[in-house]
């Protein structure tokens, strides 16, 4: 390496003069690995971080499964409850509405619910686990709002043919006393259900499927 | 100079810390340096270990069956316990769950406040965060210097928080004691009492023996309580540091291999 | 080139080659910024370990930044929920415990860093012309970062936070006429409270950084106009080749960028190695009072605040006078700003300072070393005697310097970087 004294033997491009190859390929290959072991690090230190995001333990101890008490609902009541955030809706449905579902087979886009989302024990022509409640996520699956009760058939707003169910009024998206969604409305799909199951008879637990609150779904 | 300085001021440096390094707890009632007492009970150490996993279940067992009456733990759940220790849920359920709570739930205390200003003076503080704060030293000697003291509110008294508001709860398991002073002559003049050492005046449930391990049980429960994620903590520091010492020594590398050029 | 042509390919321009860079380059000066700044960036090769704090300094303000920013998407600013929700971070959120103590670990070790980047200023004369306006905007930092340290310990709402914003709030009722009025302006109350905890937090997470950023940028510009000094106190820019080059220098990379990461992996062990294993420091990072909340009637036995600050506590301490008292320590904090005017000597290292300079210096490490000691405990006796001996040396180093800086008896200083390869 020629130099004068003290003087750095540099030119000004982006690679020092290097006078072995040696050394070249030394430099290579330390640059690689240390680039490749700093590169690592760099991912591990952003795990925390990202993970940091993740529901809180607070977050997942409010998203419990939460019990719901079914001894004082009357026939063809709606009530909601709440759960992970979500309004949760529990329909008492009378007998013979459930009997008639199969009649709106036609005219439903998802009769069998297969694009919808629901547990393999709901996915049925009542949406549910027994005949008697309907369980679902209140949310209509067009744009989110909340459908509102229209469970009497043949109501004066929505027609003499009207069999019962629900009807958003956001966009007027129509749902059947299973949830499924009616042909023509904007709506693609059925209303989701939830996991869910019972203590006992009248003890409804949403987000679980054992019956209990202390195990998540 | 420059490197001399260098020299010098790199361990002085690291001494800072140490130095700096918090003084032994001033009590202020038990006098210093003239004093001889045999029992000297503010050197006792917790000596604990939140590794040792049983040692923090009987804590938390000793916790929920002693303290939990009026201390609550605001910001532990008891599923999190659980968890930790170790603690099938089953049995968190049964043993340290309170009727009424789930294990989600955080450890919180049946005492009302209003009724313990009445009966104590005070609210009975939360505990979540009392090893940090005093450290589990602190703690340590003062579940063990209560003692009877008839001349106050509660029938006794403590060494190490002078004229606290909080029974002597465990009496029932190490028994009651007496504070015994000796006169000690100051050096102008004076007379002084000193605490001396402890005398049984009825034995508990307990032998001494086990009464400590139950002190050191349950102190070593609330260093866990302070800082649960500890354990979490040093094991993955392990990792890191291993992995940094490596990452410095390739970078090092590739600056030697860089600064031969350099003359 | 006519007005908007773009340059033809093959005319030997970087604006010329194909590809993302060259459609980069045509619009923004990134690869002659690359050249300017790293590769025709020469610094002198004799840079030794005290030189290795500045590029530390920044990665230590990334960090802050980034658990900082983390940090706020937790903690809920409020004297009735700041302290739990801190909890909650400890506790609760995944991981949350370690990006705490990520940032209360930085916050520390930034002074650190930063003292020992000032002190290697103060060692090789960094801050003698034409490095004024580089060690001033230094200075500036020093005292945004001072700011926003206490303004950071005060968010947990532990009790120590409540009575050291008590504490330092009030040294500015210190100020006469304007005193009182001033005191109950900053706390936006009649005591500290939850007006004072939301102002606080608004300048610590957003406005504070914004200046340090800025500053941080400033300091940079005027490093690379001067060019950076070095443990001789030799301007290498006096010696060039017949390129231009200086002889003593180095191109900033890979020279330095190569040894500044073995120094950034050094400090990241040692910053894990405390985070992991020490995050308290014995309670000096993180005082046990702390983990109490804050508690309006109940002052805590013994205030003192953080380590980095108690120097100064020690000399506020240390005069029984408030006024006085309050008045030393912000000659003390100010003095620095003065060094470039105050040192009188030809020379600028200490490597070529006669006895006479040494003498003052090494008695102002001892005593700012002994007056952090001092600062940490209580002020009575023994403690508060030393602090007044230990203030002369201190304030001696700074007023003595333009008399004992000019008589210092002073050793030749060579022509070129001594460099032992």
């Amino acid at each position: 390496m020629s130099e004068a004294a003290g003087a750095m033997t540099v030119g000004p491009g982006l690679e020092p003069e290097i006078d072995s190859e040696l050394d070249a390929s030394r430099r290579k290959f330390l640059t690689a690995a240390t680039g490749a072991v700093a590169a690592i690090g760099v991912g591990f230190a952003v795990v925390p971080f990202v993970e940091s995001w993740n529901p809180s333990e607070r977050a997942l101890a409010l998203g419990a499964p939460v019990e719901v008490d079914l001894s004082k609902m009357e026939l063809g009541q709606l009530i909601t409850s709440t759960w992970r955030e979500q309004v949760i809706y529990i329909v008492r449905r009378p007998k013979g509405l459930v009997a008639a579902l199969s009649k709106n087979d036609a005219t439903l886009k998802d009769p069998g619910s297969a694009e919808s989302t629901q547990p393999a024990y709901a996915r049925n022509e009542m949406r549910s686990r027994t005949a008697e409640f309907l369980v679902m996520i209140g949310y209509c699956t067009h744009l989110g709002c909340l459908p509102k009760a229209f469970f009497d058939p043949g109501d004066p707003v929505l027609g003499a043919a009207w069999p019962g169910g629900f009807r958003c009024p956001c966009h007027g998206s129509r749902y059947d006393m299973a949830g499924r969604v009616f042909d023509g409305s904007p709506a693609p799909t059925n209303l989701v259900v939830p996991p869910y199951s019972y203590r006992n008879p009248t003890t409804l637990v949403i987000g679980s499927d054992s019956g209990s609150t202390q195990g998540a779904a | 100079m420059g490197k001399l300085v260098t020299l010098v001021l790199v361990p002085v440096l690291a001494l800072v810390p140490v130095l700096a390094l918090p003084q032994p707890s001033h009590a202020a009632e038990t006098p210093g340096a003239s004093a001889i007492a045999p029992v000297d009970w503010q050197s006792w150490h917790a000596d604990n270990d939140v590794s040792d996993r049983a040692s923090l279940q009987r804590g938390a067992r000793n916790f929920m069956n002693y303290c939990e009456g009026c201390h609550a733990l605001k910001y532990m759940r008891y599923q999190r316990i659980g968890t930790d220790l170790k603690i099938p849920t089953a049995v968190l359920q049964a043993n340290l769950v309170p009727p009424g709570s789930t294990v989600l739930d955080y450890v919180t205390s049946p005492m009302p406040s209003t009724d313990a200003v009445t009966w104590f003076g005070k609210v009975p503080p939360d505990l979540s965060y009392m090893a940090r704060y005093m450290g589990t030293d602190f703690i340590y000697r003062y579940l063990k210097t209560f003692y009877q003291d008839p001349s106050s509110a509660t029938g006794s008294n403590n060494l190490a928080d002078p004229n606290v508001a909080m029974p002597d709860v465990l009496s029932d398991l190490e028994g009651v004691k007496q504070a015994v002073y000796r006169t000690v002559k100051q050096p102008d003049g004076q007379t002084q009492q000193v605490f001396d050492h402890f005398a049984t005046i009825s034995p508990g449930n307990m032998t001494p023996e086990q009464f400590d391990q139950f002190v050191r049980d349950t102190v070593n429960f609330l260093d866990y309580v302070g800082d649960p994620a500890q354990e979490q903590r040093r094991s993955m520091g392990i990792w890191v540091v291993l992995f940094l010492l490596v990452l410095t020594g390739i970078a090092w590398l590739l600056k030697r291999e860089y600064w031969k050029d350099v003359h | 080139m006519v007005d908007g042509a773009l340059p033809k390919a093959g005319d030997g321009t970087v604006a010329s080659k194909g590809g993302f860079w060259g459609w980069l380059n045509k619009r923004f000066p990134a690869e002659s910024f690359v050249r300017s700044q790293l590769l025709e960036y020469y610094a002198p090769k004799n840079f030794n370990f005290w030189y290795f704090f500045g590029f530390i300094a920044i990665v230590v303000l990334v960090i802050q930044l980034v658990s900082g920013i983390f940090l706020t998407m937790f903690y809920k600013v409020g004297a009735a929920t700041a302290f739990d929700s801190v909890a909650y971070i400890m506790r609760e959120v995944d991981y949350g415990w370690l990006i705490r103590y990520i940032h209360s670990t930085g916050a520390s070790l930034f002074f650190a860093v930063i003292y020992l980047h000032m002190y290697r200023g103060m060692l090789y004369g960094s801050y003698k012309a034409p490095r004024e306006l580089l060690w001033l905007f230094g200075m500036v930092i020093y005292l945004a970062l001072m700011a926003e340290a206490f303004m950071g310990y005060v968010l947990p709402w532990g009790n120590m936070s409540y009575w050291a914003a008590q504490v330092i709030i009030n040294l500015f009722g210190t100020i006469p006429v304007i005193g009182g009025g001033l005191v109950q302006w900053i706390r936006g109350d009649y005591g500290v409270s939850d007006a004072t905890l939301n102002r606080f937090f608004a300048l610590h997470v957003v406005a504070i950084p914004l200046i340090l950023l800025l500053l941080v940028v400033l300091h940079l510009v005027a490093l690379r106009q001067v060019g950076s000094n070095n443990p001789d106190g030799v301007e290498i820019k006096a010696h060039k080749d017949a390129k231009g080059k200086p002889l003593d220098g180095i191109p900033f990379h890979p020279y330095y960028t190569v040894k500044d990461l073995v120094g950034i992996c050094a400090f990241l062990t040692i910053f894990a190695l405390i985070v992991f294993y020490l995050p308290t420091f014995g309670g000096l990072f993180m005082e046990g009072a702390n983990f109490t909340p804050a508690d309006p009637v109940s002052t805590p036995p013994e205030i003192t605040p953080s380590w980095y600050f108690t120097p100064y506590y020690a000399i506020l301490r240390a005069v029984p006078n408030k006024t006085v008292g309050a008045l030393l320590l912000l000659i003390a904090v100010l003095a620095y700003f003065f060094l470039p005017w105050l040192d009188r000597s030809p020379v600028k290292s200490i490597r070529y300072r006669g006895w006479v300079f040494k003498t003052f210096f090494g008695l102002f490490t001892v005593s700012f070393l002994s007056l952090m000691y001092l600062g940490m405990q209580p002020a009575q006796g023994i403690y508060v005697v030393l602090s007044r001996i230990m203030a002369v040396p201190y304030f001696a180093f700074f007023l003595l310097m333009p008399f004992y800086s000019r008589i210092d008896p002073v050793k030749p200083v060579p022509e070129r970087v001594t460099f032992h390869g």
